[in-house]
């Protein structure tokens, strides 16, 4: 095909547009029934493309009514990209009056519209993985899905590697088999490794049954770093330094999009500009913990060009077209070089035009890390993690939504979730386990045969046992498991959106804290909203929310290691941060290339030990925990650690020795099973999984559950099934996704292996200029254990040392027995409990800096 | 394990590290929730936890009854996790729990959860228990107590502040005239010790006791503070 067939050529020709050679591209393919991945920069026509071959197909198709009529399905991670699709694709539709109905079928989508679209399904439906897999549960998606031509998966770079496009994958292997003649066509943002997104795709889990279609170019973006005027700050990461500069920026451009890492931080920034805001310029906050209604209203501001700027999470990082953006800051760290550039995509939405994008580094370390994803955007290089195995939850659910739908041959079943790419590799043992443990629980001891979920019949179908089982199968399907959040309502007033439960609870009546744009008192909790009131005095704190950064990407972390080891690309850097690695370099030394830098120096009674590894966050979380455990053993008595993206820092009562010892790779074999077993994060990724799997539930038919007991639960199930049956299925997926780099083992190798025989020791005086940046950070780790245990001690005999007693139970409760009213100011209110030391969250809970308080 | 002394009514009380507290003047052991069966209460409801709860709740409670060596064994209500859990015993786990009660005198204080006796299990069932100058019932009664009370219910646990952040634990909340016992079975959550449901039972303050490896720690929990009468949620801790 070298033009568009009529009508659309015309239509074409009249809005003065030539079709694209990718546009055309993707047509031959459909017309030769191929799938196709197309993989453009952002403002290059994609969407349009991946539909073109839908609506001319569909232009010459006679009218269809009833089930079949189903012809195009589009999956986007987000809803509301499947809505601004939708409006998108009406323009042509509606200007070449083409004979197609447009629908959208999300978790919003109506009972009444969704019972409606299934007895009369539109030509295109667009919809979410969630509900694509609802769709599929349903006992009428054989006759629903029969006449489908094609499958468009937007974003696909977005969805494939995670547990979303795990069951993502799983439903369009459903579909292969329900369509068999669907081609399907992926639409991805510029990626480094288009394979494993080939075969994400593909029908047959291999990429060469899909056509890979790539736009390269669009004008390279034009990038640069702002500092702040004067002192350029050691450590934090919020970047209220630069608020000055930023609101300049704002004040100069048309509209702005100030990208920012956490929620936590696009409120301080939001407050930030507003303080400087005289010129009451339109800055709006966008994250995703505000109410829906609360971002389409931004969003729809945004749209209609009535805001100047909006500070934004992740929570815009993809999809709608804003048009007018014609300037992108990024505040913080950009952590991966794919990520940034997706971000500064959506300023300036058309190709051949360059982005225009700030990075505002909010620390030292960070301007090095700015400036090395800068060399790496120069050069085109871009990071990307290799494909990871599915997920055996997410089976789990895929196997219980496929018995809701029909019953089903086991040996079938299997063949068809081997066809999806994250599943190719799936050995037929792990496949039983996971549907005995979806038909009663898979457990050694058989004591749940009664409750059997799935039973099979004679001719060796496997059928589901009743409709309460499949009710409860989709009011809790889905792969996204959030912490337990509790809503915040004004008093008399609209809910704000969510916070982390764990948050409200250390909150007392009174005290105050930033959300959504404002300062607010929080006044009581009333079931599972916290009640609020505007205003507030004090330190106002500000929620965070768990696991909501991301880790340093290896391939940025490879980059800054060889800036900070070359004097030579120095000159990339700003002054004041040359000067401070010369002061390092004199100090005590650089961290190497390859190899490990590794300091040690007392301060404040303690022994520090500071590790430069530059494996990301969540990799030194876990190595932390690795070495403090050997520390303890050698005697160290390691007292606590704290990970950054790019440091280990540990401090200890005695002084850490033999330090090549400590990082001895065989520490991930015999160390890191015992450590695995323990450790907060594997019991986070065992309370995914669990209720992924469906062990736990998050609805229950009639039951609202306590999100709190429900982490307890998690935790008191985790001990349980791992002291009594350590290789069920749910402990070997939980090693499985721990091993598979969720929690980042593999990095935790690379420091390894690279410190082999070649760790340098820098025994020190005090602490060296690059340490400091680590040592001022929070976020700190305590060790656990035995060492919790101690801190107990600890705790409890300092409560003797305030209540005065040699012996706590003989004295203080003699007081008691013999009714002595005990003075205050004694037991009440001992000193370790004074207002300074309130029970500590500090991991999480950050005071506003005094710059913002009096608001 | 190293038990600490608690002086009640003139009682000279055991805090057990495991949970349980004794009473060595009468040679009893009392024990609170111990949710037997809840695994497969859930099972029956569809949601397959791993059905070793039981086992493993008697094996901690055989690790106390070989300590303590008591005559008689108070459990405090809640024992099963629903009426009809006696019945769903795997069948070694019912025997076990046969040998372990054998030559014991068995209390079975009624709760919320098992208002019934449990059937086919040696002992007595009882609404409440009064010996001396203690009562022993599943759930703590508000307002000034004459003798003393020793209950459960509440599943509390507490949050010690240490210098590398919290530590949370299961807990005694005891005063001069009450001692609430921390909830034994393997898989019971837990309450925070300061939510008013269990904080209003001790208006003047109370002393924690949080459950470690091998002993106490102790810490006090301040009178109640006054708060909006919104606060109070769901208080029920045992309905989990």
């Amino acid at each position: 095909m070298r033009t568009l067939p009529e009508p659309f050529a015309g239509w074409f020709a009249a809005r003065g547009w030539v079709p694209r050679p990718h546009q055309l591209a993707l047509c031959r393919a459909a017309g030769r029934g191929e799938s196709a991945l197309l993989i453009a920069p952002t403002g290059g026509g994609k969407t349009l493309a991946g539909f073109l071959p839908s609506l001319i197909a569909l232009a010459d198709r006679p009218r269809r009514t009833g089930p079949g009529a189903l012809h195009t399905l589009y999956v986007s991670p987000l809803k509301a990209l499947a809505v601004d699709i939708a409006r998108n694709l009406l323009a042509p539709v509606e200007a070449l009056d083409l004979p197609i109905r447009i629908e959208t079928r999300t978790g919003d989508t109506p009972q009444n519209r969704r019972t409606r679209q299934k007895a009369d399904p539109p030509e295109i439906l667009l919809t979410t993985p969630e509900s694509l897999l609802l769709l599929l549960s349903q006992p009428e998606a054989g006759a629903f899905f029969a006449g489908l031509g094609a499958v468009v998966v937007d974003e696909i770079h977005a969805l494939a590697g995670s547990k979303r496009g795990d069951q993502l994958a799983l439903a369009l292997a459903r579909l292969a088999s329900l369509a068999p003649a669907a081609r399907r066509v992926g639409l991805s943002a510029t990626v480094a490794h288009p394979e494993p997104l080939r075969a994400f795709l593909s029908p047959s889990g291999r990429p060469e049954a899909v056509r890979l279609i790539q736009v390269r170019g669009g004008a390279p973006p034009a990038l640069s770093i702002m500092l702040p005027e004067g002192h350029l700050p050691w450590g934090g990461h919020m970047g209220l330094a630069s608020a000055p500069e930023i609101y300049r920026r704002i004040e100069a451009a048309r509209v702005t999009i100030v990208f920012v890492n956490t929620r936590a931080q696009s409120e301080l920034v939001f407050q930030a500009l507003w303080r400087l805001n005289d010129a009451v310029l339109p800055i709006a906050l966008h994250h995703g913990s505000l109410t829906v209604e609360q971002r389409r209203k931004v969003e729809a501001a945004m749209a209609a060009g009535k805001l100047r700027a909006v500070v934004a999470t992740a929570s815009l990082d993809l999809g709608i077209d804003w048009g007018d953006v014609d300037q992108v800051i990024q505040v913080g760290a950009p952590k991966g070089v794919a990520r940034l550039l997706q971000r500064v995509g959506r300023a300036n939405h058309r190709m051949d035009e360059p982005s225009r994008a700030l990075l505002v580094p909010a620390n030292r370390f960070e301007v090095v890390e700015c400036t090395a994803a800068l060399e790496a955007v120069r050069h085109e290089e871009l990071d990307g993690d290799p494909p990871r195995p599915g997920g055996l939850d997410v089976l789990a659910q895929h196997v219980l939504a496929m018995a809701c739908h029909a019953p089903f041959r086991p040996d079938d079943l299997y063949a068809e979730v081997t066809l999806a790419a994250p599943y190719a590799a799936l050995s037929r043992r792990d496949f039983d386990d996971v549907l005995r443990f979806v038909a009663d629980g898979g457990y050694a001891l058989r004591a749940y045969d009664r409750f059997r979920k799935l039973f099979q019949d004679a001719e060796g179908f496997v059928h589901v046992r009743d409709q309460h089982v499949a009710r409860q199968l989709r009011m809790n399907l889905g792969t996204i498991v959030e912490s337990p959040m509790l809503k915040v309502r004004l008093r008399g007033g609209p809910v704000l959106g969510e916070v982390e439960e764990w948050f409200v609870s250390t909150l007392l009546p009174g005290d105050s804290f930033m959300f959504a744009g404002q300062t607010l008192r929080f006044e009581a909790l009333d079931a599972m909203t916290a009640i609020v009131s505007r205003g507030g005095e004090g330190d106002p704190r500000v929620p965070t929310y768990a696991g909501a950064r991301l880790p340093l990407s290896t391939w940025l972390a490879a980059r800054v290691r060889e800036i900070l080891h070359e004097p030579r690309k120095w000159r990339l850097l700003p002054a004041p941060v040359q000067d401070w690695l010369r002061l390092q370099r004199r100090r005590s030394a650089l961290p190497e290339k390859d190899g490990l830098l590794v300091e040690t120096f007392p301060r404040g009674g303690r022994w520090f030990m500071v590790a430069y590894c530059f494996e990301g966050r969540l990799a030194h979380q876990t190595l932390g925990m690795l070495v403090t455990r050997r520390m303890e053993r050698a005697g160290h008595a390691p007292l606590g650690y704290l990970a950054t993206d790019y440091v280990l820092a540990t401090w200890s009562a005695f002084e850490p020795t033999g330090i090549e010892a400590l990082f001895e790779e065989d520490l991930l074999g015999e160390d890191l099973e015992e450590w695995m077993a323990e450790s907060s994060m594997l019991r986070r990724t065992f309370r995914n999984i669990a209720t992924i799997a469906g062990l736990i539930e998050k609805h229950h038919p009639g039951h609202e559950k306590r999100p709190r007991q429900m982490t307890m639960n998690a935790d008191l199930i985790y001990d349980v099934l791992r002291k009594h049956e350590p290789d069920h299925i749910l402990l070997r997926a939980t090693r499985q996704e721990a091993a598979g780099g969720l929690t980042d083992v593999a990095r935790i190798g690379l420091v390894l292996a690279r410190a082999r025989g070649r760790i340098r020791h820098m025994r020190l005086d005090r602490v060296s200029p690059l340490a400091v940046p680590a040592l001022i950070e929070e976020g700190r780790e305590w060790v656990a254990g035995g060492a919790e245990d101690a801190l107990l001690a600890e705790a409890a005999s300092l409560v003797e040392e305030v209540t005065g007693g040699e012996e706590i139970f003989a004295e203080t409760l003699a007081e008691v027995t013999e009714g002595v009213r005990v003075r205050a100011g004694v037991v009440d209110t001992p000193r370790h409990r004074g207002k300074e030391q309130r029970p500590r969250r500090a991991r999480f809970i950050r005071s506003a800096p005094k710059s913002l308080n009096g608001a | 394990m190293t038990p600490a002394p608690l002086h009640i009514a003139g009682e000279r009380l055991m805090l057990d590290p495991a949970g349980l507290l004794a009473w060595p003047a009468r040679q009893t052991l009392v024990v609170g929730d111990l949710h037997l069966e809840k695994g497969s209460a859930f099972a029956r409801a569809g949601r397959f936890l791993p059905p070793y709860d039981t086992r493993e709740t008697l094996a901690r409670l055989q690790g106390a009854l070989r300590r303590w060596r008591p005559q008689r064994l108070i459990a405090l209500g809640d024992s099963f996790h629903d009426a009809g859990g006696a019945g769903r015993m795997a069948a070694e786990d019912a025997a076990l729990l046969h040998r372990l009660l054998a030559g014991i005198e068995m209390l079975w204080v009624l709760g919320n959860h098992d208002p019934v006796p449990p059937a086919g299990l040696p002992g007595q069932a009882v609404e409440e228990h009064r010996e001396g100058r203690l009562t022993f019932r599943h759930e703590a009664r508000r307002g000034p107590l004459a003798p003393a009370e020793i209950s459960g219910h509440f599943h509390p646990k507490a949050t010690m502040p240490t210098r590398c952040g919290g530590v949370t634990r299961p807990c005694f909340v005891a005063d001069a005239w009450r001692v609430v016992l921390p909830a034994f079975g393997a898989y019971a959550g837990g309450l925070d010790a300061g939510d008013p449901a269990i904080a209003g039972l001790f208006p003047r303050g109370a002393r924690l006791f949080l459950l470690g490896r091998d002993r106490l720690y102790s810490m006090p929990a301040g009178p109640a503070r006054p708060r909006p009468a919104a606060i109070a949620m769901a208080t029920d801790t045992g309905a989990g």
